[in-house]
């Protein structure tokens, strides 16, 4: 039996010929990530355990991302043991404000993580970068302190799931409604250990930011890792970014798949998914009647340059409705920039919205948009548990940035239909 | 190694967010967190856990943000342990590598019930629930991560590893 595309890149990075579902495997890691709220955690255990270096000081990438420019006191005692850890350690990729991103929207942008890369991040939605055919996974901070100074980490070898997309998404749909239609499909632990792997016709039809935002939620399925095979897309994202040459693998095609879902991406439609789980969707012309409070457009999900495009084609010349805060994250400095340029900031300022540096916080309930007892949000994230954006009795809705953006105009949950 | 005390319930899917919201992440302090623990969901959980107690919950328990403070501010709020039907894989991985001892079992966590005192022993993976009498068989874990767990977790098991080899 042949090995899925996952298996394929773990048994590279363990020096092993073959590996097995379920087998106990260490292997070499290409990128050791933290966040201002997981390295700090990781610092002490670092030192607690006695090491005194990092493996190589050009495999561990540390992003202020979840509370910078810092929230408050103790947010900047947390940036500053992430300062002084990567400057003690001589860390090549550590992003401070000015230079920092979401963490996710940052490392595939800067070329940092590439195709055929072993990754481990303390951050669950470390699984963003299979969508440049890595494997890529999220880990908690005793995980990573191991990573830094080992280069190494252990992974029981996950079983897959295959999608196979075939079609072509509609205008007004986007990557957010295929993993939310996939995770409202399968639940949100339907995918729990295991791989998914995207493929078809249909992915190779998605842009660079859809596959990014699919695999940014695989971990909203319970899934170790999301992967699409490596393109011409792929290539031509990676070229002139890309640190490290880029490795295809490619699954064997008597690969063993646990179950394989076909999905026709021409069916999908614009999918919301309601408190207090991801898995919880509806088509959003049926939650017309549900009022916001709040919309969110960003995240490491969403804080891309087309959902920027997707935000700015719907907002430009309109108004946000009376009553509704707008609130519209750029994932890094360089697509702030770019919004800038092309006279997206502007846009969005006269359409009444309010257009903040990268930061994850709203998303986690951080600051930057928090909600009230009561108050309802459609936010480009990817949670909606119990008070995840503030108040306990605070509500969620995720959705894509067409969704998002159409909903802020008529301060209702809508469908964003294209004008003929 | 074993464990014994009341039991408290929860549903299938709790996540990292209620175990400890995002919003006291701005410190790493394990006994500043853990006056927040499951507050969100349970405001009496903190006031009323004794060391030793048990929390018992349905399927994916866990899931969500990778923060390893979510199994930390469980242990150290003195939890004995957390029997699931299943963990969410993040949460699963950092409770092994700082030292939370975990069970799956189906049928304990479906049948055990709140305020139920239940004895634990993690070197059998038996489970007894006094109130009822009745005992419970939880999967055992590999042999790997047996010895992360005998060393104390992941850390010192790297560096026992170092040493010995």
């Amino acid at each position: 039996m042949g090995m899925t595309m996952t298996q394929k890149i773990l048994a590279a990075h363990a020096g092993l010929d073959k590996v097995e579902a379920g087998q106990l495997i260490s292997a070499k890691l290409d990128i050791v990530l933290g966040n201002d709220i997981t390295t700090p955690v990781a610092v002490n255990e670092f030192k607690k355990a006695g090491f005194d270096s990092v493996f190589d000081k050009d495999k561990v990438a540390i992003v202020l991302d979840h509370f910078v420019p810092n929230k408050d006191i103790k947010a900047a005692e947390q940036s500053k043991t992430c300062r002084e850890f990567a400057c003690a350690h001589c860390v090549s990729h550590f992003y401070d404000v000015g230079k920092m991103g979401i963490e996710h929207a940052l490392l595939p942008e800067q070329g940092v993580v590439t195709a055929g890369d072993c990754i481990i991040g303390a951050d669950s939605h470390t699984c963003t970068y299979g969508a440049l055919g890595a494997f890529s996974t999220g880990v908690g901070s005793t995980d990573m302190a191991a990573g830094m100074a080992t280069g190494m980490a252990w992974f029981k070898v996950p079983s897959a799931i295959k999608f196979n997309l075939t079609g072509k998404l509609p205008s007004n749909c986007s990557g957010k409604d295929v993993i939310l239609t996939i995770i409202g499909m399968i639940g949100v632990d339907g995918a729990l250990y295991k791989s998914m792997e995207f493929v078809g016709d249909g992915a190779h039809r998605l842009s660079m930011d859809d596959r990014l935002c699919i695999c940014n939620m695989a971990i909203e399925a319970g899934a170790k890792n999301g992967i699409f095979p490596v393109d011409d897309v792929t290539l031509a994202y990676l070229d002139g970014r890309s640190e490290r040459t880029p490795v295809v693998y490619e699954a064997d095609p008597d690969a063993e798949y646990e179950r394989v879902i076909d999905i026709d991406l021409s069916k999908i439609v614009p999918t919301v998914a309601c408190p207090h789980l991801p898995e919880n969707t509806h088509p959003a012309s049926e939650l017309h009647h549900i009022k916001v409070d709040q919309v969110v457009i960003g995240s490491c999900t969403n804080g891309r340059m087309e959902d920027m495009e997707a935000a700015y084609k719907i907002l430009c010349g309109n108004k946000v409705a009376d009553g509704v805060r707008c609130i519209i994250i750029p994932g890094t400095m360089q697509i702030l920039r770019e919004c800038v340029e092309r006279g997206y900031y502007t846009a969005f300022i006269d359409a009444g919205a309010v257009v903040s540096t990268p930061t994850c916080g709203p998303c986690l309930g951080g600051y930057m948009g928090i909600l009230a007892a009561g108050e309802k949000c459609i936010a480009t994230t990817n949670r909606n548990f119990v008070g995840r954006m503030g108040h306990v009795d605070s509500e969620v809705y995720l959705a894509s940035p067409h969704t998002a953006a159409a909903s802020a105009l008529t301060g209702y949950i809508t469908e964003y239909k294209e004008e003929k | 190694m074993n464990t014994q005390g009341k039991v408290f319930k929860y549903p299938d899917n709790v996540d990292t967010d209620v175990i400890i919201p995002a919003r006291y992440l701005n410190t790493p302090d394990a006994k500043e967190l853990a006056l927040h623990c499951m507050e969100d969901i349970d405001t009496e959980f903190v006031k009323n856990v004794k060391a030793g107690d048990v929390m018992v919950a349905g399927w994916n328990f866990g899931c969500g943000s990778s923060r390893e403070h979510a199994p930390l501010v469980i242990k150290t709020c003195g939890t004995g342990c957390v029997i699931a039907k299943s963990f969410a894989r993040i949460f699963y991985r950092n409770a092994i590598n700082i030292g939370l001892p975990i069970l799956e079992c189906e049928e304990a966590a479906e049948e055990i019930s709140a305020n139920d005192e239940v004895k634990v022993d993690f070197d059998t993976g038996v489970i007894t629930n006094l109130t009822t009498g009745k005992n419970y068989q939880a999967q055992p874990f590999p042999p790997f991560i047996q010895n992360i767990i005998k060393c104390g977790g992941l850390l010192k098991s790297l560096k026992e590893g170092a040493n010995n080899g």
